[in-house]
């Protein structure tokens, strides 16, 4: 394993901020592993510090196969997330907003360059992204229809879901989009949880990139199969919101299995306990995301619920 | 009349509530106008343009053709809890336009207010920069649409009208997703976050009473003279960014003019009491843009420059 200090910057007061990258193997730059961008993605920085780990021990039992190269990139905002904050310390500004970045920009736009001049000449990238909405996933494997997706390649993970959707215009700066246009192969993996470790799904997605990895001829780690994958988009899903806000009394999350009109969630009085709201499933399908906070406004999205096709 | 054109319940005992107050004059005329503000929380100077626009209309009202809408908060729950961004929500605000109807709840909000704002003879958005940087009364326009546009913001007594590139992501913005609708939507930035400057704003609703005259809505008094602002397009803007992290302290006032070699600012070091950089101008021009928060990192922008002649790097 190799260390190196892709960035560096000094603070007025604080230490200096160091974005660290780990290096593994030797020959052409292979894969890219971009964790945490975000100062309250935990799970995602501590699901890229078991792949350290995991590739330490892979690489000392001579594991990696010879012209390859990988690189880790645990953490890119933890300035953030020594305060609690989600955004850049500073001026709460995006960095996974900022791709491809500009080396003479404003100071999230230097980071994104720096890690982006960094990992874009890989052939594969992976970034262990989290969702704007507070709530749980199934882990999957989630990718932009840029035209230079491969739900092919996406299907080594061994997840139970690839997701394909419609970039939107506020996509254009994030890094998996950037990667795509550069000629990587960009998957985003969402790992259940953001901003605390569920052992269980961040097992399921260290497992799954080592299933990649050793899928793709990087590595040599014969493990079972996983998921055959299913590809998804939002016509595969159907949308169900609250329609009262209050106390959210959730009886089933991501991962489960419902029929039509059983009782998903209910919504109460947060002064009498009163039921204002019983969300029913309007369908047969599996819940695919499960907001995850108590409290509920009114018209926000509660379920994702994916619809099996005939 | 007070008009309520989002209402969604929030978890305790409250409700998320956005209005606007619709000021029909006592002439008859089929023109609308809005004024629209409050998108960040933090930025405030369009409050007292909407104050001060609301009390000059309603004691003016027989010289009113057609209709001023004044939106004050499109984000209420940032404005009243000093948050840029919308509370419980990561996105942008203005990043998220035209918004879905069947989305989740801010994306629907913002399809609701795009829906309301929609068919108006002319949009004026007014944001106030951020709580970092001091702006001189500005207009931005997107290339595409500055033909259309420029005329209408020269109407509006402000000192500079920017030209800019359409990055993509700004076509998320508010002004974007009206104008592609054939809305037509001028931003106003102007002043710093968190706080009002009581002589923008006055200018500006001067510029505001000019426009409706000009678009034969108002009969009423004008000033006699608009400023006739520098365009972008005649020059070049030069940014200047920080490459030190550290306390800046500037030597020169906002919106003056400078020549190619003046200190901007130095960025010291209190400590060990060392001067870390010192920013020269690049060129002869105008400073619109000036940091005043103090403190910055590498990279944190600390002054934008006019200037009619060609740009260097520093």
């Amino acid at each position: 394993m190799r260390e190196e200090i892709i960035f560096q910057m000094k603070s007025p007061y604080r230490d200096d901020f160091k974005i660290r990258s780990f290096r593994f193997g030797e020959g052409k730059k292979t894969i890219a592993i971009v964790g945490s961008l975000r100062g309250d993605e935990i799970q995602q920085q501590f699901i890229c510090s078991q792949l350290v780990k995991n590739l330490i021990e892979l690489e000392k039992n001579g594991c990696i196969l010879p012209g390859h190269e990988i690189m880790v990139i645990p953490s890119a905002n933890h300035f953030s997330m020594n305060i609690n904050k989600r955004f850049w310390a500073m001026d709460n500004t995006d960095i996974n907003r900022m791709f491809p970045g500009y080396e003479k920009g404003e100071t999230t736009q230097r980071i994104a360059s720096a890690i982006f001049e960094s990992v874009k000449d890989y052939k594969y990238g992976i970034q262990l992204a989290s969702y704007y909405i507070p709530g749980q996933f199934i882990p999957h494997v989630r990718m932009m229809d840029t035209g230079y997706q491969s739900t092919n390649i996406a299907k080594r993970f061994g997840l139970p879901y690839i997701f394909i959707r419609e970039p939107k215009p506020y996509d254009t700066t994030v890094l998996n989009y950037n990667w795509q246009v550069f000629g990587t192969q960009a998957f985003s993996i969402f790992s259940g949880d953001t901003s605390n470790i569920n052992k269980d799904t961040a097992k399921i997605t260290w497992i799954s990139i080592l299933r990649f990895l050793h899928k793709s001829k990087i590595i040599n780690l014969p493990m079972h199969e996983g998921f055959i994958s299913k590809t998804i988009s939002d016509s595969d899903t159907i949308t169900v919101k609250s329609d009262e806000a209050g106390i959210l009394y959730a009886l089933n999350g991501a991962g489960d299995e419902v029929k039509e009109g059983d009782l998903l969630a209910k919504i109460l009085d947060p002064f009498t306990g009163a039921t204002r709201s019983q969300i029913l499933s309007p369908v047969k399908g599996t819940i695919f995301f499960a907001h995850q906070k108590p409290l509920i406004h009114q018209n926000s999205v509660l379920f994702k619920i994916i619809v099996p096709k005939n | 009349m007070i008009k309520t054109i989002v209402s969604e319940g929030l978890p305790v005992d409250e409700r998320l509530i956005i209005q606007k107050n619709i000021i029909q004059g006592k002439k008859k005329g089929d023109k609308r106008i809005c004024i629209v503000t409050g998108t960040h929380g933090d930025e405030l100077e369009g409050q007292y343009v909407c104050f001060e626009l609301n009390r000059l209309l309603n004691e003016n009202l027989q010289h009113l053709k057609g209709s001023v809408e004044i939106y004050p908060a499109l984000n209420p729950l940032g404005i009243d809890s000093v948050k840029r961004g919308i509370p419980t929500f990561d996105l942008d605000m203005n990043r998220i336009f035209p918004g879905e109807e069947g989305g989740h709840l801010i994306e629907h909000i913002v399809y609701q207010i795009t829906e309301d704002l929609k068919g108006a003879d002319m949009v004026i958005d007014i944001h106030a920069s951020n709580i970092f940087l001091r702006e001189m009364p500005q207009v931005r326009i997107s290339v595409e649409m500055a033909e259309k546009l420029v005329p209408y913001a020269q109407m509006l007594n402000i000192d500079f009208i920017w030209v800019h590139d359409a990055a993509t992501v700004l076509q998320s913005t508010l002004s974007h997703s009206l104008n592609i609708q054939n809305t037509p939507t001028l931003v106003v930035e102007m002043g710093i976050g968190m706080r009002i400057t009581r002589k923008y704003g006055d200018r500006l609703i001067e510029g505001i009473f000019n426009m409706m005259y000009q678009m034969d809505m108002w009969d009423g008094p004008i000033v006699d003279k608009v400023t006739d602002p520098e365009v972008s397009t005649n020059g070049e803007v030069c940014f200047l960014n920080a490459d030190a992290s550290g306390i800046i302290l500037p030597n020169v006032s906002h919106s003056v003019n400078v020549k190619k070699g003046d200190l901007l600012c130095k960025i010291v070091d209190p400590l060990e009491g060392k001067v870390l950089q010192e920013i020269n101008s690049p060129v002869d021009g105008t400073v619109f843009t000036l940091r005043t928060y103090p403190v910055v990192y590498e990279g944190s922008l600390v002054a934008r420059i006019f200037s009619a002649k060609n740009c260097k790097q520093l």
